[in-house]
């Protein structure tokens, strides 16, 4: 089918975008996580929210799960970050902190460049959530 | 190869097998270009002024109200930038034409025009009234289109012509999404200027024409030949013109069976859309609409989305979301109906044609319900 082959998303864009992991249906219950992020709104077309769980002696990203209202490159990128968090033993915080739209978009293989403003909210999700969970610490 | 169901005929329509044939003399045993003396050039020159003639006749104008140039486009935009060159003042169009229009309307701001840009009716129908209570005595043109691109509304010309012309202003038609379904006699309608392109109705892309009233002044956008009256110089396209003609013969022939047809399969689609998936609005009045269009706003989802996992399953419709343009804003015609962003965001178009049965229809409503469903559970947003 000549018009799939000419999309202008990347297969690993359609990867992420048919079959997006680590989403989870229904919004967790309380306590179920350690801290939650949400970004975005109605006017811009994509609302996200991140829940995290840690490790609180290693700072470890224990489990990260997502739900995400928008576009294609919306969900592709936040189900790629959710992979790139957890994959391994889990990245630290601060590890996952230093995580760059570009890093992002470089695991996709690329995204068109007017989707990259608007779409990327995985990495702001995450932060955050990062930032509910260390001022419920204190 | 999987088989594709096309469902966007208001973006563009495959080309009628009838037009390219008639169409296909003209590129290169018919060459001649029409405003040379010889042979060559006579029969190329006598195929367009008979299909100026046929389209003409097909309008209830005289060949010489009927200029051929590249699409509708540009047709609007000879209709606006030509009645300002010619005149200065106020200028009233609505907030859901066609970027053709509205843009154009835009740029005459700059250049120091006053626009009113009147607010429609959340059923997508502009009202008369309105229109009265805007004109002033500075007022020169009312450009409002006869249906709209993306939820098929059709607007009262006629009424709204009668009022303008009582206050001696001239009345613009982009008539592109009307030209395969609805009467275009410019006398019934009572309009000045009227916009119809070839893409829209099963003709070449790239070719339109605009009507001008005779009588009715206007100022020339592009400036070189003598070439339709020095109204739009360039040597003719004339394979194209010859493409028109019969694509809008064809279009103008079949608008009642067609409409007809087309009429019961979009009320049977938007029955099933409304009750098999839940949160799902119609955008747009269910009557006063072509009977190709529908377009409804699915919550909890995003237009994208959808339209990309559609494509995926061999459906090709549209969106009015705003991932699919550049401006990051969701579709102007849905907001101008006074919805919420995420009815902007979460729309989509249907747009029937010919080749479109009931079985494709079906087929539509076996795949996205379960997508909607998919997406939706993936939502941030709760529909």
């Amino acid at each position: 089918m000549a018009d799939v082959d000419n999309w202008y998303y990347s297969d690993k864009v359609k990867d992420h975008f048919f079959h997006p992991k680590n989403f989870i249906t229904e919004d967790p219950k309380q306590g179920e996580f350690d801290a939650m992020g949400e970004v975005g709104s109605f006017a811009c077309g994509d609302i996200m929210k991140m829940w995290l769980k840690i490790d609180p002696k290693t700072e470890k990203i224990k489990d990260l799960k997502w739900r995400t209202w928008g576009c294609a490159t919306a969900i592709a990128s936040t189900s790629v970050f959710s992979e790139m968090v957890t994959e391994g033993e889990g990245m630290t915080i601060d590890e996952a902190l230093k995580i760059t739209p570009q890093e992002i978009a470089w695991r996709l293989g690329g995204i068109p460049d007017r989707k990259f403003h608007c779409s990327v909210l995985a990495d702001q999700a995450f932060k955050k959530a990062v930032e509910n969970y260390r001022q419920r610490k204190i | 190869m999987k088989k594709r169901i096309y469902l966007d005929h208001a973006a563009t329509t495959y080309l009628d097998p009838r037009v390219k044939k008639a169409m296909e003399p003209f590129w290169i045993k018919e060459f001649g270009n029409p405003s040379s003396l010889y042979q060559e050039a006579r029969t190329a020159k006598k195929a367009i002024e008979t299909a100026r003639s046929k389209i003409a006749g097909l309008i209830n104008a005289l060949p010489e109200e009927i200029i051929f140039i590249a699409g509708g486009t540009e047709s609007d935009n000879l209709a606006i930038f030509g009645i300002a060159g010619a005149r200065k003042g106020h200028i009233i169009t609505t907030k859901f034409e066609h970027h053709a229009v509205l843009n154009a309307c835009k740029e005459l701001e700059k250049r120091g025009f006053k626009v009113t840009y009147l607010e429609v009716g959340k059923n997508g129908i502009v009202n008369p009234a309105d229109v009265k209570k805007a004109l002033t005595d500075e007022t020169i043109l009312v450009s409002i289109m006869f249906a709209n691109n993306e939820i098929g509304t059709v607007q009262p010309i006629a009424e709204i012509s009668k009022i303008v012309h009582k206050k001696n202003v001239l009345f613009h038609t982009d008539a592109c999404q009307a030209a395969g379904y609805l009467d275009l006699d410019v006398k019934k309608l009572g309009v000045d200027l009227m916009t119809v392109n070839g893409s829209k109705i099963y003709g070449p892309k790239g070719i339109g024409f605009l009507y001008v009233r005779k009588g009715v002044k206007i100022q020339p956008i592009l400036y070189g030949g003598e070439q339709e009256r020095k109204m739009r110089p360039g040597t003719e396209n004339v394979p194209a013109i010859i493409g028109l003609a019969k694509a809008f013969e064809l279009a103008q022939k079949d608008k009642k069976k067609e409409s007809k047809r087309l009429t019961i399969l979009r009320d049977y689609f938007i029955k099933r859309l409304l009750n098999e998936i839940p949160k799902t609005f119609l955008n747009g009045d269910t009557v006063q609409r072509l009977p190709n269009n529908i377009n409804v706003s699915i919550l909890g989802v995003e237009g994208e989305s959808v339209v990309l996992y559609l494509d995926e399953a061999g459906i090709a419709c549209s969106t009015g979301s705003a991932c699919t343009s550049a401006s990051l804003e969701p579709s102007h015609v849905i907001m101008a109906l006074g919805k919420p962003y995420e009815y902007g965001h979460g729309s989509l178009r249907f747009t029937l044609g010919r080749r479109n049965t009931k079985k494709d229809i079906d087929y539509v409503m076996k795949v996205l319900p379960p997508i909607i469903k998919k997406l939706r559970s993936i939502s941030a947003v709760k529909a």
